[in-house]
């Protein structure tokens, strides 16, 4: 069912064109304010934690200041200093430092929660709509997109989070800054004013610089990875042909066009990082010059220069963070715009007020003039398809590769609705039932066989009610008891992600299990036993149909074995049903469906080929 | 993976040890090191000009004893602002060489661990997951990337930070000095239980990353059965947990880092206080000035940020350490199939097979998958190799094509011994299709010449018509220039394979062998390409690897093989009737096909 899959077209398109690059700052900022909008009790601790932070290092500068004018001044001058001077020195550098530090662990503490929070919060949106969203969403989209978009996605769209508080706490600081240095002295200010307005301006050119940049290094280290997990997947390839060079060439051209785009953000980085460094250290020398005046001039004491000077030292780490958050931005968007196509995408498959019918044994189940075509592709894959099969009754449908089979089984356990026509089950339309009706009248065991990384009980069981007695009788059923018995920990066998510690026809018979021990009226098989030994496999679907209240089965098949065993059978080809009957009357009436199941024959055993020997 | 953390953990004195490994394999990055490390040195001078201005010009110019020496102040900060510029284009200059021959040298880290993957035996390539394959050359390399462009750059500024403002220091005055130091003794005690503990609950989160993943995963490729099965609502508790788990575990190492940065926060005002206290004690003996004094202060700061740095880095620097070491030791292992140094090359023409007492096993000790095997294949035959699962098969054609070596005995291909054949001439001539015909993201015509390059369209049309295949093709959209997409995942599985038996088909070796190539492929079109290659290739040795009996049917030869050993060898019709495994998978095979009337009724 997973064929033929359109790419979405939407996927890939990163924001960063040159004119959208404009763009980046004034979305960005709005994606900041969408962060604040939903945590906003944490965002608030977490920016009175930076505040109480950001209060306490300019508190500090003054202390520094302070002492010196009250504390070490007059003792060097004085050649004479108290106790008291000194304790009260101490205490008060003391008490700064640790509310400093409970300021610290607020912002950190809460900014951490708050970028965990929406990370979590966002992953399980996601995860809430892959699992609301039709199957055939899901078709339209790769695998791996979907992993990406609840993983790294999420991850890169919030991870600016984190030094969001301390940039506000930043600008807070930056704010009492400029106040003391009013305070203080105008002329002082004044440098204030030239060094922090250009820590802004140096910050958003390095977001808009860096942006592009960054994309490019994370497209080309997608690209990388790309070609890694293509050519070790086809290692064996490669190696049957010789082509380990030409694959190590392919692979070198792109690791050194990645290598090229790291050092042009690194470029970018390495001059931004001094010059980021230089310019408070420039305003602490400025303030020297221009405070050795004023001192010189009365205007002002030199404790208060030894404050400022100190406070444009603190304040060099602190302004770097509003650098994190801007330049962080770009790549939280491109997360963010992955992300939001999903949570905005609507189709939830709508199910009906109905309970299903109840009753023992096989349902009948009527498939009346079904049509049904993925989007994007102009041939519908199954058209005006119209059969029934009788309670207890075991259906094989057959057909080339690519006819419509798979889709069809699907239809049957609606994992997709049909585009017209419907699917009755005792008469009622499927999509009349409640949510989670039609899976406990029918079970479905898919192609692809899929395990929880869970237990062998809950693979069976998948959180349903069944006792260890049921389940050991499914597994007999299924021919599994056999092997779990000999596991080592029996049902309580974790059997790793997606079944990785069993074989082929292991997983498929505990799949089996998991379909017979919920007793299902009808049971949907699609190419489900090709790992299993045609006679276990007789054996299974004997034990389903035995009894008063036979299953009804729906058998999709390939093998002549598997065939034989069911009642009828139906032959599709190219998404039309093209003839129906038991498989004696197929053989002699359907050239194709006689060519598909005889393929094996040896041209001696097969009819044409008697008439063409010689008499 | 998590065994290379748990070695990391377990051993992290190594680190050295590692790094000069990894120098060893990384000659790019030794080039022009000394500037590098010169500039660096410029770079941690110039973050102590600041509090030496400030020195000076409390103690000189302020405090000078004919009142304020303003011109010596104006001189003082231009020389200083000299030196913060200076400063500041070392550091530029020193990141841009930093990150270029990192870069370089990362670069071919990745390369090299790439093609090394290649060259490691098919054994070793299934030892692995593939994912963890993938990221030795990515992730693990990606994360030494960034670890070097931001704590690498970092951790050497702030050791040099520590070590220059040490100096200033002692040259002020070294009763404050000592008592600095004596204050953040301590802490340096403290970092190696600090990075313990990092590395205990980033672990932690790394682990609960991991169960996010496969739950994300469930709800992703389990997707059909949650929904035949009405397991949302398990489904999403069961994906909840893990990542409320993640969400747990992450604030937790929160916590601990904030403990670990604040250390230094707290550590710095005990000094200041204790600076203040001291000094001011000292400067009434006469022993230091107050600009002394509160160049101190400021240089305190300096003693700050490398403690915080390393809070942030630590945890980063041990995780690139270990990836490292990951990468490191995929090119430390030794590739035990090599191509021959001085290889011969097969001689023309059809090639006959020679296996001498061939004897494999899988691991040593292990219970072997061939045991002394000893036989002859003459070429121009067709040979099909018949057996139940895990007979030993596939191992045949392993050896053949020397995907492996044996433990005993040898394996000669035109006369020659495969171990002393050049890899180019041997994957020229003998040439395998193996049961999963990996393709890749591009068109069907690209896929073929793969096997071949410089192939025209036409030519691999052509080929596609030469074997019986000519319908399916003119089936497709764009014809042989039809995207197969990500891993051929247009085209269904049998269609793939069709795909890889032409790519093998054009590369037009002279032994072919077929390891269960076509099980996936309907039963009618299975027939016409197995007839259809028949005839293209008669003239050439061919081993078919064979699910379904009919191959066998057909072959010049057929070898059973059972537990390891070659029990049968004939002709089909005399094998089937005679006593022995044969007629028994025979028998197993027609009636699961079908093809006794009695299963029928």
């Amino acid at each position: 069912m997973s064929r033929r899959r359109t790419p979405d077209p939407a996927a890939g398109t990163r924001p960063s064109a040159p004119d959208e690059r404009k763009d980046v700052v004034r979305r960005g900022l709005r994606h900041v304010a969408r962060s604040i909008r939903e945590q906003p009790g944490i965002f608030t601790w977490a920016v009175l934690g930076s505040s109480l932070y950001g209060g306490m290092t300019v508190a500090s500068a003054y202390v520094v200041g302070g002492v010196t004018d009250r504390v070490v001044l007059p003792a060097y001058d004085d050649g004479d200093t108290s106790a008291a001077a000194l304790t009260l020195a101490a205490l008060v550098i003391m008490a700064v430092a640790v509310l400093k530090i409970v300021g610290i662990i607020g912002r950190r503490l809460f900014a951490g929660i708050m970028s965990y929070r929406l990370q979590a919060d966002y992953r399980r949106r996601v995860t809430g709509q892959y699992l609301r969203l039709p199957l055939s969403w899901h078709q339209r989209h790769p695998t791996g997109q979907l992993l990406s978009n609840a993983n790294s996605d999420v991850e890169s769209a919030w991870y600016f989070v984190s030094p969001l508080p301390f940039a506000v706490g930043a600008l807070v600081m930056i704010g009492i800054t400029v106040a003391a240095l009013l305070l203080t002295d105008p002329l002082l200010a004044v440098v204030g004013f030239v060094v922090f307005p250009l820590v802004f301006v140096i910050n958003a050119v390095y977001s808009q610089v860096m942006s592009p940049r960054m994309a490019r290094a994370q497209q080309l280290r997608a690209e990388v990875s790309e070609i890694a997990h293509e050519s070790f997947d086809a290692a064996l390839v490669v190696k049957t042909l010789g082509r380990e060079q030409s694959e190590t060439d392919r692979f070198a051209e792109r690791a050194y066009e990645l290598r090229d785009g790291l050092v042009a953000v690194g470029r970018v980085r390495g001059l931004f990082d001094p010059l980021m460094e230089a310019l408070p250290n420039l305003g602490t020398l400025a303030v020297l010059l221009v405070g050795a005046e004023r001192v010189a001039g009365g205007a002002t004491d030199a404790g208060e220069l030894v404050s400022i000077a100190y406070l444009f030292t603190l304040l060099a780490l602190p302004i770097r963070a509003i650098g994190w958050v801007l330049a962080d931005l770009p790549r939280a968007l491109a997360g963010f715009d992955r992300v939001a196509p999903v949570l905005a995408a609507t189709g939830e498959t709508p199910h009906g007020p109905d309970a299903a019918p109840a009753g023992t044994g096989g349902a009948a189940l009527a498939v009346d003039d079904l049509t049904f075509g993925y989007d994007g592709v102009a041939r519908p894959t199954l058209e005006g398809v119209t059969f029934d099969v009788a309670p207890g009754r075991t259906l094989a449908v057959v057909g080339p590769t690519g006819s419509g089979k798979s889709t069809l089984a699907g239809l049957l356990v609606r994992l997709v609705d049909p585009s017209t026509g419907q699917v009755l089950l005792d008469g009622v339309d499927l999509r009349t039932l409640r949510e989670g009706e039609v899976s406990t009248q029918a079970a479905f065991v898919p192609q692809g066989t899929f395990l929880f990384d869970d237990t062998v009980r809950g693979n069976v069981t998948l959180g349903g009610p069944w006792d260890d007695d049921e389940v050991w009788a499914a597994l007999r059923t299924a021919a599994a008891d056999d092997f779990v018995s000999r596991l080592p920990e029996g049902l309580d066998t974790r059997v790793g992600e997606r079944g990785a510690s069993l074989s082929g026809g292991q997983r498929q018979r505990l799949a089996l299990a998991r379909a017979v021990v919920r007793r299902p009226r009808l049971l949907v098989l699609d190419d489900a036993t090709s790992a299993v030994d045609p006679a276990v496999e007789a054996r299974i679907l004997d034990a389903l149909r035995a009894g008063d209240h036979p299953v009804t089965v729906v058998v999709v098949a390939y093998r002549q074995a598997t065939i034989a065993l069911a009642d009828e059978v139906v032959w599709i080809d190219r998404g039309r049903l093209v003839a129906r009957g038991i498989h004696a009357e197929l053989l002699a009436q359907v050239p194709g469906y006689a060519r598909l199941v005889q393929a094996y024959q040896p041209p001696e055993d097969s009819p044409t080929a008697l008439q063409e020997v010689p008499a | 993976m998590s065994t290379g953390l748990d070695a990391t953990e377990q051993r992290p004195k190594s680190a050295l040890a590692t790094l000069r490994r990894g120098l060893r394999m990384m000659p790019e990055f030794r080039q022009g090191l000394p500037a590098t490390f010169a500039l660096s040195l410029i770079a941690t001078a110039g973050r102590v000009v600041v509090p030496i201005a400030v020195q000076q010009t409390l103690d000189r110019g302020l405090g000078a004893p004919g009142g304020p020496d303003l011109p010596l102040v104006r001189w003082l900060v231009a020389a200083c602002a000299v030196i913060v510029v200076v400063t500041g284009v070392a550091v530029y200059r020193m990141n841009v060489r930093l990150f270029r021959t990192t870069e370089t040298a990362l670069a071919g880290l990745r390369v090299r661990a790439f093609r090394h993957v290649h060259d490691l035996s098919v054994l070793h390539q299934q030892g692995q997951r593939r994912g963890s394959l993938v990221s030795r050359v990515t992730s693990d390399v990606d994360q030494l990337s960034v670890f070097m462009q931001w704590g690498g750059v970092l951790g050497l500024v702030s050791l040099g930070q520590l070590v220059v403002a040490t100096v200033v220091m002692a040259v002020y005055s070294w009763q404050l000095t000592l008592l600095v130091l004596v204050c953040f003794v301590p802490l340096a005690v403290a970092i190696k239980f600090f990075a313990r503990r990092l590395a205990h609950v980033y672990g932690i989160v790394r682990e609960r990353v991991g169960d996010v993943l496969a739950a994300v995963g469930e709800s992703v490729v389990g997707a059909p059965t949650v929904r035949a099965y009405g397991i949302r609502a398990r489904t999403a508790a069961r994906i909840d947990t893990a990542i409320t788990r993640h969400y747990e575990a992450s604030v937790r190492a929160q916590r601990t880092t904030a403990a670990v940065y604040v250390s230094g926060e707290f550590v710095a005002a005990v000094a200041n206080a204790a600076i203040v206290v001291v000094g001011v004690l000292l400067g009434i003996g006469g022993h230091i000035s107050a600009g002394t004094l509160v160049a101190f202060l400021f240089l305190v700061t300096l003693f700050v940020s490398p403690v915080q740095t390393a809070s942030e880095v630590l945890n980063e620097a041990q995780n690139a350490v270990a990836g490292f070491r990951r990468v490191l030791d995929v090119l430390d292992t030794e590739p035990d199939v090599r191509d021959p140094a001085a290889g011969r090359t097969l001689p023309p023409g059809p090639l006959d097979v020679r296996f001498e007492h061939v004897t494999f096993a899988y691991a040593p000790g292990a219970r072997p998958a061939l045991t002394d095997v000893d036989l002859a294949i003459a070429a121009r035959t067709r040979v099909a190799i018949v057996g139940e699962t895990g007979s030993g098969k596939t191992t045949f054609a392993k050896l053949v094509t020397r995907l492996m070596d044996p433990t005993g005995g040898r394996v000669l291909v035109g006369g020659v011994p495969v171990d002393e054949v050049a890899f180019s001439s041997l994957r020229e001539r003998v040439v395998m299709v193996p049961q999963d015909g990996f393709l890749f993201d591009a068109s069907v015509a690209d896929n073929v010449r793969y096997g071949r390059p410089g192939l025209t369209d036409a030519q691999i049309t052509a080929a596609f018509e030469e074997l019986g295949l000519g319908d399916w093709l003119g089936g497709l959209p764009d014809g042989v220039a039809t995207p197969v997409g990500q891993r051929g995942e247009s085209l269904s599985a049998g269609e793939r394979q069709l795909v890889a038996v032409a790519r093998a088909y054009v590369a037009d070796p002279d032994l072919l062998v077929l390891d269960e190539a076509t099980s996936a492929v309907d039963p009618a079109t299975e027939m016409a390409l197995t007839r259809a290659l028949d005839t293209l290739t008669s003239g050439r040795t061919t081993l078919t690897i064979a699910h379904r009996l009919s191959t066998a049917e057909r072959a010049d030869e057929v070898l059973v093989v059972d537990a390891g050993r070659v029990v049968q060898r004939g002709r089909h019709d005399e094998l089937v009737d005679a006593e022995g495994p044969y007629a028994r998978l025979h028998a197993s095979w027609r009636r699961s096909s079908g093809r006794t009337p009695e299963t029928i009724a």
